[in-house]
């Protein structure tokens, strides 16, 4: 009995306490969100990427949330919303979401593009104004798909290396993560290499993109391999782990070390004239910046530029070798990658 | 005053005569209150296809934290549940591009899923029963295992189902809400069912709050623990079925990704104890809303997304406190 009655008296008090609680609550709410249910915008624009797990995606949201702001000033008719997923399955949370928002166009770069398939098709079939960034679709569902060249990031660093190696030499490549992306960017790389018949390849390993791992790897690498004299990082901030496996290690037989994506830090230490680092090839995540802008102007049916057509269907942005001679042009001082 | 509480006394008898009682009523209150605020703040959230949207997103995890609250009860924890979805799912959409037939494909891809989810979770069970190693361990090393498994069978790519049928699955309507919802639904009477009103859900009580007090009153400690996780897993087998389908892929490093985290969340905001004897269904399925009510409104009024986990921790934390403060 005496246990009902402590437990009656407690619910009691507690009943009261979330009464007041709930009543706080509501009016804080009203307050703080009363002017965001009002918006009427002429356009509305979703842009859904994946949470930031390395540099790359980091500067993806970073440049993302920088044009969604820049547009929204230069064109106030317009309402930006942008989501981030850290994983495939809560992008597709997110992409139904932005639908229920009565989105008009929408901006995604797929965490994987198998899981994301569904849902974009159903975005895309149900009219809205579809960009997809860099992950191509198995079954295309976009008006717009714009990505980085893939290819020319492999060919370009594989020239610039084979040209300062003089055509000989054993170099060592830190790959991206085994996903197709990846594998466009090392056949390419390869592909340039096999020309120089006195350049070897001894080894080529997956980092996944992590500096943490590729930086074990490099460890690794470096006890197995005595005389190397460049490396390919396939990621700016792998090149960074790539470094400090090299500097610990204590190695001045390594000459030449490029990099990939064209990160803040990497064009910094080419700008200033780095020993070691001597260039870089872009893949930027501002591409999903141009996106945004891509899907503002296809949304309203215009023409893009002077061109005398709407958007094109296919956008490959260029991959441009970043070297001291021209990393000033590619220097953004607050960027996030 | 006296009154007051006298009528306040009453309600909560009338309550726990139906079924509810106070460990219940603080996440159904917390939800409501959610519900208006998020109505309030963003014109989109009382959209018919928004709250379909939640219920659906919600029903993954949410069959999954049903799985787990019966493994909570008896004081174990499965932490292994995320990894399964995604092994379970290999092994689905491996065995239904097998068959030409979309029908035969589907029941057959099904009935191996649901099953291979029970042998996976038996496999945590005997670990923990006969292995006599502690869930949390044990569990943390299948967790290891199953994703390695996952990505193996798959070369760590997405697989992509071939069935016409299968998407229909996860992806249909059934009297206006999602099939997965009615799963979720489905899946959450039977579990109260079984927990409330079976000489199982009785003996797994005691178990949870002394299982050395159950043993000898002559119930099978061993058993009752072992069915927990085969619980857990077969649950996993049907969310991994709805995920699945509704994607028409898997994919072996992303599915099910903090999927344990999101349902040992659910089942703690739904007032069962970590320390396992007591815990109900209607809690976890409320915790479950609550996470993705909270998700949606996030999203709908365009919170950084670096600050939604924040979000999400602090109500974890304010759902504890409560606990705590009521068991004192």
């Amino acid at each position: 009995m005496l246990y009902a009655g402590y437990n009656n008296k407690t619910e009691g008090i507690i009943i009261m306490r979330l009464k007041r609680l709930i009543k706080g609550a509501l009016l804080v709410g009203a307050l703080v969100l009363a002017p965001f249910a009002a918006s009427q915008a002429d356009y509305r624009i979703g842009v859904s990427v994946p949470a930031a797990d390395h540099g790359w995606t980091a500067g993806l949201l970073w440049w993302a949330q920088k044009a969604a702001d820049d547009l929204a000033k230069k064109y106030p008719d317009t309402e930006f919303f942008v989501v981030a997923a850290n994983s495939g399955t809560k992008q597709v949370a997110d992409v139904e979401d932005l639908m229920v928002k009565q989105i008009d166009a929408l901006v995604i770069l797929p965490h994987n593009p198998a899981t994301l398939q569904q849902v974009i098709s159903e975005a895309y079939d149900s009219g809205i104004y579809t960009v997809v960034v860099d992950r191509e679709l198995e079954t295309p569902a976009q008006n717009v798909f714009i990505a980085g060249d893939n290819a020319g990031m492999g060919r370009e660093a594989a020239r610039f290396m084979a040209e300062k190696m003089d055509g000989s030499g054993n170099v060592i490549v830190i790959e991206g993560m085994p996903i197709p992306i990846n594998a466009q960017r090392v056949n390419a790389f390869n592909e340039v290499m096999a020309k120089h018949p006195d350049i070897k390849i001894l080894d080529s390993q997956p980092s996944d993109w992590s500096p943490q791992k590729a930086l074990r790897v490099m460890e690794n690498l470096l006890r197995k391999h005595r005389d190397v004299d460049a490396v390919w990082a396939g990621d700016d901030d792998v090149l960074k782990a790539v470094m400090q496996a090299i500097e610990e290690a204590g190695r001045d037989d390594i000459k030449l070390v490029v990099g990939g994506g064209g990160s803040k830090d990497v064009i910094g230490m080419i700008k200033d004239e780095h020993e070691v680092v001597q260039a870089t090839v872009t893949y930027p995540p501002s591409m999903v910046a141009s996106a945004i802008a891509l899907a503002n102007t296809g949304v309203r049916g215009e023409n893009l530029g002077d061109m005398y057509h709407h958007v094109p269907a296919r956008i490959v942005l260029d991959a441009e070798l970043i070297t001291e001679e021209n990393a000033e042009n590619y220097y953004v001082e607050d960027a996030a990658y | 005053m006296n009154q007051a509480r006298l009528a306040g006394a009453r309600l909560s008898d009338r309550l726990r005569s139906s079924g509810l009682d106070f460990s219940i009523l603080a996440p159904l209150i917390a939800l409501v209150v959610l519900l208006v605020i998020s109505s309030l703040a963003s014109e989109y959230f009382l959209d018919l296809r928004n709250l379909t949207n939640i219920a659906r997103q919600v029903s993954y995890t949410g069959i999954i934290a049903i799985g787990v609250t019966f493994v909570i009860i008896a004081a174990g924890i499965d932490l292994s549940v995320g990894s399964m979805v995604a092994l379970v799912g290999v092994v689905l959409v491996y065995i239904i591009n097998q068959f030409a037939d979309p029908v035969q494909g589907v029941i057959i891809g099904l009935a191996m899923a649901v099953l291979s989810g029970a042998l996976f979770g038996l496999v945590n069970g005997a670990l923990v029963t006969w292995g006599r190693i502690t869930p949390f361990i044990a569990t943390l090393a299948t967790m290891s295992i199953y994703r390695s498994l996952a990505l193996y069978f798959s070369d760590a790519g997405e697989m992509v189902s071939t069935n016409s049928l299968f998407p229909e699955i996860g992806g249909g309507y059934l009297l206006g809400l999602p099939i997965p919802v009615w799963t979720f639904l489905i899946i959450a009477v039977l579990a109260h069912i079984l927990l409330a009103h079976t000489a199982f859900g009785r003996h797994l009580c005691a178990v949870g709050s002394n299982a050395q007090v159950a043993r000898y009153s002559g119930i099978r400690v061993q058993r009752i623990i072992l069915t927990t996780f085969v619980i857990a897993g077969a649950c996993v087998g049907i969310s991994s079925i709805m995920l699945a389908s509704r994607l028409n892929s898997i994919s072996p490093s992303d599915a099910g990704v903090f999927y344990e985290l999101d349902a040992i969340a659910a089942v703690v905001i739904g007032g069962t104890a970590l320390s396992g004897g007591r815990g109900s269904i209607w809690g976890t399925v409320l915790g479950a809303l609550i996470l993705g009510v909270i998700n949606n409104m996030l999203n709908m009024l365009g919170v950084s997304p670096y600050l939604q986990g924040l979000v999400k921790g602090g109500v974890i934390l304010v759902a504890v406190l409560m606990q705590y403060k009521q068991s004192r």
